[in-house]
């Protein structure tokens, strides 16, 4: 018995999404070992500092950086449940009608109290 | 074949849960992490749940693990030791779960097939996106609304911890 | 296991088709880039290479790829190879859904193969979204491993930028969803079919012409946040080389500076393929039918319908040429301004007007 017997057609039209990831991660590996090998390498204590402006690197880059980029992916990731919830809305909004569209201006209602709560509260700004 | 393809996911989703817990580094903790996340949505498509697959990476990998990788470089975190001494409370916890899993596994009754197959004759031949959206915004028609209300409490909640120095600022 | 072969190699050979057809654009962009802005500033661009200098893109690959790869001390080396690696692929596997060509099918061994999308899965456009969302972690990820501060603070505004013009991209896509009732981006397109009016930008009702249901502000936001989402000028900021040097991928060189680049050439394909096939009917062409079938060639209306498609996203592409031709680049608080208080209001209103016009005039 083959396979794919086996594998349902669903799977079957997700599988070359998988096998796209394969190849594609194969190309990337490929072309990094194989210019990896012909490449040359003089590695100098110079050229490997990073670049800085030509003044010599101090501290460690890696610093602690503001607040407000927390804020936005806390905002973004709260945004982006909503928005979710409009997709299975809006596929079948045809078929639920009337009921469909009332509560989705509800729920829209509701979104656009959070989203002028943000705005009033100063958090959309990036100051 | 399906079968296979459970293995596959299940064994990485495991090994990688392990490593997000057991990795020094936040950072690779957080890339342990997605490729988790990855694996649980694959594990959701093998369940034909096409429409939980899609979400679980917009929202999982796209927007909760950006956040976190976010708040792992806020702090700069590179090797924290305090959290590595845990190992008898790790092991304690963890033995009580397999020995729970077990039992659960043991005690396995004919109902979840049963289920399962409701559920398949009930999406039927529609998408998998579809059936959600016909039971969602008819039967479930409440419990969304008080999810979105959940929502606004969260962004209400999220504004005044992150801004309060901005509020303090303006008055 | 002759049929799990075949399926195989069939998907393989798809597959890399579509891998050498993006890369092959992303080629003629990187030269049709520097021309075109020549010529837009009254210089030739590149004219050593080949005749008008058309072998550019050949010449930079080898040069590329035989340049020295430098790790900066300090790097976190695993990840630095791995952020172009997980950028590059995550810029390809998009053009999985893509529907190049019309919705034929071809019998080969006993298999019924599409030709001309890869997987066409019932949610083509959420896969869309969940590519783009994994995009930021290949820049933060090679701005933070870089150990240069350039790098982690173009990382991070690049990051920051991303998620916020992801939700306008989100919101955008609501109203096609709409018209269209599916997910999928073959289905999304075929109802687009029979002349530029049912295009969604357009949005004409299947039997009128008024474009009641117009998304003609979706597509604006839609193409607006496609834009920032490539980092492209004028939303540049995370690459801003008056002020960051090169953004996150100051410190990179040899292929894994390449991976980047092409990448973000790749992911400007994709947004123009994904605009094409979500308000200008995708394959559809501007009147009804083909002129192939109108002369009695069927056989060959694919011919015509990939031309379309063709010409649509290189109209996209050349549309972001253009546009770094001709803008300046915003300031970053300006940047995060507009789109999350001029753009996010704009998709959400479309969605109201749009239930709300679907509701009192239904689409049949």
């Amino acid at each position: 018995m083959s396979g794919f017997d086996l594998l349902s057609e669903y799977l079957t039209h997700y599988f070359p999404i998988l096998f796209f990831v394969v190849i594609a991660l194969f190309f990337g590996i490929w072309s990094l070992v194989v210019s990896y090998l012909v490449q040359p390498k003089y590695p100098e204590p110079e050229k490997l500092t990073t670049y800085e402006c030509g003044s010599e690197p101090f501290s460690d880059a890696r610093m602690p950086f503001p607040v407000r980029y927390y804020i936005f992916a806390m905002l973004f990731v709260i945004f982006d449940i909503e928005v979710i919830f409009l997709y299975p809305w809006a596929v079948v909004f045809t078929k639920i009608e009337l009921i469909g569209l009332i509560e989705m201006l509800v729920f829209i209602g509701l979104f656009l109290v959070a989203y002028v709560y943000a705005w009033r509260k100063g958090a959309l700004e990036w100051d | 074949m399906e079968q296979a393809f459970f293995f596959y996911f299940a064994f990485v989703i495991a090994a990688t849960s392990v490593l997000v817990v057991a990795l020094r580094n936040p950072i690779y903790s957080t890339l342990a992490l997605l490729v988790m996340f990855f694996h649980v949505a694959g594990l959701y498509v093998t369940l034909h749940a096409e429409f939980l697959a899609a979400v679980q990476i917009i929202v999982y990998a796209g927007a909760i693990l950006v956040l976190y990788l976010f708040v792992v470089m806020l702090l700069n975190l590179k090797q924290d030791v305090r959290y590595h001494r845990q190992w008898p409370m790790a092991a304690a916890v963890g033995a009580t779960l397999v020995i729970e899993a077990i039992i659960l596994t043991a005690m396995k009754g004919s109902t979840t097939p049963a289920a399962a197959t409701d559920t398949e004759t009930a999406i039927g031949g529609a998408g998998n996106t579809e059936a959600i959206g016909d039971v969602l915004y008819t039967t479930y028609l409440f419990p969304f609304e008080v999810a979105s209300l959940i929502l606004l409490v969260a962004m209400i909640g999220a504004i005044v911890l992150a801004k309060k120095d901005i509020g303090e600022r303006e008055a | 296991m002759t049929e799990l072969g075949l399926r195989l190699a069939v998907s393989f050979v798809q597959i890399l088709a579509e891998m050498s057809i993006v890369m092959f654009t992303v080629a003629v962009m990187t030269l049709a880039e520097r021309k075109v802005l020549g010529w837009m500033q009254d210089r030739m661009g590149p004219m050593e290479v080949g005749p008008y200098g058309i072998l550019q893109p050949l010449a930079d690959g080898v040069k590329l790829f035989f340049k020295e790869d430098i790790v900066p001390a300090g790097a976190n080396k695993a990840m630095f190879a791995l952020a172009p690696m997980l950028t590059m692929v995550v810029s390809m596997i998009g053009f999985a859904v893509i529907p190049f060509g019309p919705d034929m099918t071809l019998d080969i061994g006993g298999l019924t193969i599409k030709p001309f999308v890869v997987a066409d899965i019932n949610i083509g456009i959420l896969y869309i979204l969940a590519i783009a969302s994994i995009g930021a972690y290949g820049i933060i990820l090679g701005g933070w491993s870089s150990n240069s501060k350039y790098s982690l603070l173009g990382g991070l505004r690049s990051a920051a930028q991303v998620i916020s013009y992801e939700l306008n991209v989100g919101l955008a896509i609501v109203g096609v969803l709409l018209l269209s009732g599916s997910l999928s981006l073959v289905e999304i397109t075929e109802a687009q079919a029979g002349g530029f009016w049912h295009w969604f930008v357009w949005g004409a009702r299947p039997d009128g012409f008024f474009p009641i249901h117009t998304q003609v502000f979706a597509f604006v936001v839609f193409v607006i946040a496609g834009v920032a989402e490539t980092n492209r000028i004028p939303f540049d900021l995370p690459e801003a080389e008056s002020e960051l040097v090169a953004g996150f991928f100051t410190e990179y060189s040899g292929m894994k500076f390449a991976f980047f680049v092409s990448a973000e050439y790749a992911s400007m394909v994709l947004v123009s393929c994904v605009a094409a096939a979500l308000f200008l009917g995708g394959w559809n062409a501007p009147y009804p039918g083909t002129i192939f079938e109108y002369i009695g060639f069927q056989q060959l209306a694919w011919i015509e319908h990939i031309v379309w498609f063709a010409a649509k996203v290189y109209f996209f592409l050349f549309m972001f040429i253009w546009l770094r031709a001709t803008l300046p680049r915003l300031r970053y608080d300006q940047l995060m301004r507009f789109g999350w208080k001029v753009l996010l209001p704009i998709a959400l209103a479309n969605i109201i007007i749009t239930a709300l016009t679907v509701y009192f005039f239904p689409r049949g």
